[in-house]
């Protein structure tokens, strides 16, 4: 066997050159591809809050992206529930904001997309607002959209996913079952003050007759507490938001 | 059998049919008598974390055929080149490279697999299998045979886990390939009847009993003892 330096170093440099070319040639070429994957997604994330995941699991790609042209609106929002359609020079839209790196931020600084769920063709006509949530979990990150009705204090529904959490127990979380039990629950409590949802601790047990309170997950305390404070701070950050469309309808009802 | 006997076989046999008794063997004795994870123990840590479901454990268990046939190939192919100095690095650069490869190509074309196995992919990189297969075989072996050896050993480690899935997925889930078998079933005895999934079939330990009663079958019959 050739055992000198120099050839082993020839050999490691050559090897180095040509897998590293194979690799970044690959990259290109899937580039554009893994970039539409996930976009595609991330408009399933948001459709998971307003319709069910069979529904979505049902369509094709196009019709994935055909149904959320139709029927999903978007703005940003800064802390303040102000509009903000650039930042630094720069045009913003809620589809390209990338939420875990606003996470980074000061919460004053953070842009803040809302997806509005419309009837068909017309964007006045709102079903409900989506809102994305990101927070940690017990291992690692956990996110989701979570939809308010118009009435900006029941949750329509709400789409959970995690970067590492237990299988069968904190990652029980992205099960439609666990995520149903948010339906119909109420953010702002009697007084309008924002309580949020929260899991309980222990599983079994009816929250029906309790606005803000559901079912806890066996042996995934730590990952419920996890959704909780997400939910308070996101529902928190939007909170000006939420109230100035809350007081838009109680001008409109009167 | 181990790789030392095959390679002696070699040596005295220049031309021979393209699927001789010898080739064949390559294939198949790492399906049952010298099974990578039954009776090597390789393998294990994924054998235990991607079961819980038949659909992943599919696309994983043909990932890492794919991994161990390819790398068998470049490695066997380039053997007489490589610095025996360097070798093990060399086999994880390769390795690593076709491991990068199969997690792009997910993530462009199956993106919720790739978002459900990830980690998984990535480590096939320490997957025993693909190393222990490429030092023992692919490095003293013709290309040919060094693809069939690999092709065998990652066909022994993905009839192991898919068995696993099958088992933990109907226990677990009531399902097999997302279709709810126990629904059916229990849809046969009226509608008060209803079959109970267990949750332990879903984490982990599930694996290990399972894994445990299929080398626990498989050693009675083939009266396999360790030594």
């Amino acid at each position: 066997m050739q055992q000198s330096n120099a050839y082993i170093i020839t050999f490691s440099v050559i090897l180095t050159v040509v897998l590293g070319l194979l690799l970044s040639g690959t990259s290109q070429v899937l580039g554009p591809m893994q970039r539409e994957a996930e976009a595609l997604d991330k408009k399933k994330q948001i459709l998971g809050a307003v319709i069910s995941g069979e529904e979505i699991a049902a369509m094709t790609p196009q019709e994935v992206n055909e149904y959320y042209t139709n029927r999903i609106s978007s703005v940003v929002v800064d802390i303040n529930g102000e509009e903000v359609t650039e930042q630094n020079g720069a045009a913003v839209t809620a589809e390209t904001v990338d939420i875990a790196k606003n996470y980074k931020k000061p919460a004053e600084e953070r842009l803040y997309p809302v997806f509005i769920y419309h009837a068909e063709g017309s964007s006045d006509k709102v079903e409900s607002y989506i809102f994305p949530l990101y927070g940690a979990g017990l291992w690692d990150a956990i996110w989701g959209f979570i939809a308010l009705d118009t009435d900006m204090n029941t949750v329509g529904g709400i789409t959970l996913a995690h970067a590492g959490e237990t299988p069968g127990l904190g990652a029980r979380i992205t099960e439609p079952g666990v995520q149903a039990r948010y339906v119909g629950k109420e953010i702002f409590d009697d007084s309008g003050d924002l309580v949020a949802v929260e899991m309980q601790k222990g599983e079994g047990k009816d929250y029906s007759s309790q606005p803000h309170q559901i079912d806890g997950m066996s042996g995934a305390t730590i990952t419920g507490k996890g959704v909780n404070n997400m939910l308070k701070d996101y529902l928190g950050h939007y909170q000006a938001y939420i109230e100035s469309k809350k007081s838009n309808q109680a001008v409109a009802a009167l | 059998m181990s790789a030392e006997t095959v390679e002696k076989a070699i040596e005295k046999k220049p031309a021979e049919a393209f699927l001789s008794k010898r080739r064949k063997k390559l294939v198949s004795d790492p399906l049952v008598d010298d099974n990578p994870i039954t009776i090597q123990v390789l393998g294990i840590c994924s054998a235990l974390a991607v079961t819980t479901q038949m659909k992943p454990t599919l696309v994983m268990a043909i990932s890492v055929i794919f991994v161990v046939v390819m790398s068998n190939l470049v490695i066997s192919l380039m053997r007489n080149t490589i610095p025996s100095r360097v070798r093990i690095i060399v086999q994880l650069a390769v390795v690593a490279t076709l491991v990068t490869l199969v997690s792009e190509v997910l993530r462009a074309f199956a993106y919720d697999m790739y978002k459900e196995l990830s980690v998984f992919i990535g480590l096939i990189i320490t997957n025993c299998i693909v190393m222990g297969r490429l030092e023992a075989f692919a490095l003293g072996n013709k290309p040919y045979d060094s693809v069939l050896d690999g092709f065998g050993s990652a066909l022994g480690y993905s009839w192991i886990i898919l068995t696993v899935a099958f088992f933990r997925e109907l226990w677990g889930s009531g399902s097999v390939f997302g279709i709810p078998v126990f629904d059916y079933i229990s849809g046969i005895f009226g509608p008060d009847f209803k079959l109970a999934t267990n949750g332990l079939m879903v984490s982990p330990v599930g694996a290990f009993v399972i894994l445990g009663l299929i080398i626990w079958v498989q050693r009675t019959k083939t009266g396999y003892v360790e030594h």
